[in-house]
């Protein structure tokens, strides 16, 4: 393990808790709007997806660089659809949420 | 491909090369940008817990995801590869319909697939990082590995649980003959797979191909041997659950092409999803562990008794014709109503099965017509997933200040006149605080009993979820008045009888 190595550890569990700090702070009320969006987060992958992807390229001109790329493609669609409609639906969520006799559906 | 790798390790040697196939000279730049990212991150997440700001929040963690998008792309020396772009084009037009589509009620399955599809994900970027040249160190290798393994469990456990949710399979717990070994053997020989990678055999050509593959869908079975077991009412932890997973997967995807910022961002990921886990296991009085072992909360030698949530279902599917409890009520039960100064309604999830989150708001303006208070109690587990309930009541307009949690609810009971129970049962069942030894016993419950009186809207006079008897509905008829049937015919009923 090189020292980057570590400091990514280092970084995973630092965030980890901090992450747990802050949401621990979330009431109730909007848990399924928090759920959905650490959802769209957790589409962060997406990053890694398009790094390696773009990596398939160096495999040379081979079967497996050409199958390897489809393969990427799936995989930045599908992160791409979790982060796009994670954050869309949480959205369409939140905006339901409003107080007593702010507009609304009061009549 | 030794060559690769001998340019490889020497290139690691560089200080500035700190993280593989990207420019050296843009990588100091990347990491304080992807160090800023983090925060806006935080803070995006931080505003999510204030109802007012949250819109924002998620703005702002939208807004920082793309920008973590482009710094990738630029980081790479990628921002022009055209495929890419049509790629995420593609991903955010099904993005975009499918959450414009989905109702209130399929929240939980919409983010379980989601958390599927981030699984799958981090399950291809982890053997595209294996095959990739670039990273052939032990701790790359095993942490593509890993990706693979979280990623495909992922993938598998939360197709299965959008399916159960969504009633393509049955939502009672499947157990299979030797279920526990299977769960077992599939889990140690998915992890088996892991290490494997780190054998010369593995780290090329075809055999690596294979490995891949089959660490994969062993990852995958296992993936399925753990949710097929998990039944309705306890799919609140198991989403929660499978979304600190996907988190995970990120983060692990992230150290293995050492990206700080899918760890960061991975890692609060899976840290929220364990907190969530946490809250509900607490809320509905079961052990993490049991749930993974798949241990029923239905105790053993009684009949299974049918989720109170979905016995609408499987009344009319599998008992056939059964005739349905006459009303126990006594003949004055709606003079409590029009006589209430206070009323709180407590919905659980048959509300929700039976779409009566209209007429609830209809009753509601109604009492509140008439100068009653009203409140919801609301319990942490009543949905399918963490908050749920909640969500379906703001979508009929109901203003969030009524949704009252738990905690903060449960001393106003002793001043209400009436509490009207739609579709709820272990989670107001005062058996919890008596009757040792049962499953719901010290679960924590919403206080109906200290209510005045008691209006009780259910199916049937069978217990919930538990299978344990609620000895509210053997109380005396002038205090518990009982409707039973579907929830939104009687309430329906109820509202216009209260209307004459």
């Amino acid at each position: 393990m090189s020292i980057i190595q570590v400091v990514l550890v280092v970084i995973f569990i630092v965030s980890a808790l901090l992450g747990y700090k802050i949401i621990n702070r979330v009431p109730s009320l909007l848990h399924t709007p928090l759920m959905s969006g650490m959802n769209a987060f957790s589409g962060v992958t997406i990053l890694g997806c398009l790094a390696a992807t773009a990596a398939t390229g160096t495999l040379g001109d081979s079967g497996v660089n050409w199958v390897a790329r489809v393969f990427g493609y799936i995989a930045i669609i599908l992160a791409m659809i979790n982060v796009i409609g994670g954050f869309a639906v949480t959205d369409r969520m939140l905006r339901m949420f409003h107080e007593e006799n702010n507009d609304g559906g009061k009549k | 491909m030794l060559s690769i790798i001998d340019l490889t390790l020497t290139g690691q040697k560089q200080a500035t090369n700190i993280i593989p196939n990207m420019d050296p000279d843009k990588q100091i730049l990347y990491l304080i940008i992807a160090g800023l990212l983090v925060i806006l991150v935080m803070i995006g997440i931080s505003m999510m817990s204030k109802v007012n700001l949250a819109v924002k929040g998620n703005l702002l963690g939208s807004l920082s995801m793309a920008m973590a998008i482009v710094l990738t792309l630029w980081a790479f020396d990628i921002l022009t590869v055209v495929d890419l772009w049509i790629a995420m084009l593609i991903g955010t037009l099904l993005g975009m319909i499918i959450s414009r589509r989905v109702t209130m009620l399929q929240m939980p399955q919409m983010v379980g697939l989601l958390n599927g599809f981030g699984g799958a994900a981090s399950m291809i970027a982890g053997a595209l990082t294996l095959i990739n040249p670039g990273s052939e160190d032990p701790f790359s290798v095993i942490t593509a590995g890993l990706a693979i393994f979280v990623g495909s469990l992922t993938f598998t456990g939360s197709v299965v649980a959008a399916a159960k949710l969504e009633q393509l399979i049955t939502q009672k717990p499947i157990i299979l003959k030797r279920h526990q070994l299977w769960t077992g053997l599939s889990a140690l020989l998915g992890l088996v797979g892991v290490f494997l990678f780190l054998n010369q055999i593995f780290t090329s050509g075809i055999a690596e191909i294979s490995m891949i593959l089959a660490t994969a869908i062993i990852s995958g079975l296992f993936g399925i041997f753990f949710a097929i077991r998990i039944g309705g009412a306890d799919m609140p932890i198991a989403i929660s659950l499978l979304n600190s997973f996907s988190g995970v997967a990120g983060s692990i995807a992230g150290l293995a092409i050492s990206d700080p910022l899918l760890v960061a961002v991975g890692g609060i990921v899976g840290a929220s999803g364990l907190l969530l886990t946490q809250i509900m296991c607490r809320s509905m009085n079961r052990k993490l562990v049991d749930i993974l072992l798949g241990k029923t909360s239905t105790p053993a030698g009684k009949k299974e008794a049918a989720p109170a949530a979905v016995t609408r279902e499987t009344a009319s599917i599998e008992e056939g014709e059964e005739k349905i409890e006459e009303d126990e009520k006594p003949d004055n039960y709606l003079d409590w109503l029009r006589e209430s100064k206070r009323v709180i309604i407590v919905p659980g999830y048959g509300m929700a099965l039976s779409q009566a989150q209209e007429v609830v708001k209809t009753f509601s303006d109604l009492l509140g017509a008439r100068g009653i208070t009203v409140d919801f109690a609301i319990h942490p587990v009543a949905g399918r997933m963490p908050g749920h309930m909640n969500v379906l009541l703001a979508e009929v307009d109901i203003p969030y200040d009524k949704l009252r949690e738990m905690n903060d609810i449960n001393d106003d009971f002793p001043e209400a006149d009436v509490a009207v129970i739609i579709g709820a049962n272990d989670v107001v069942n005062p058996a919890a605080n008596t009757e040792v030894g049962t499953p719901i016993y010290g679960m924590p419950i919403l206080d109906v009993e200290s209510a005045r009186h008691l209006i009780i809207m259910n199916y049937d006079n069978q217990p919930g979820y538990a299978g344990v008897d609620n000895p509210l509905y053997k109380e005396r008829r002038s205090k518990v008045a009982l409707l039973f049937g579907d929830a939104k015919a009687s309430l329906e009923k109820l509202v216009s009888d209260l209307s004459e």
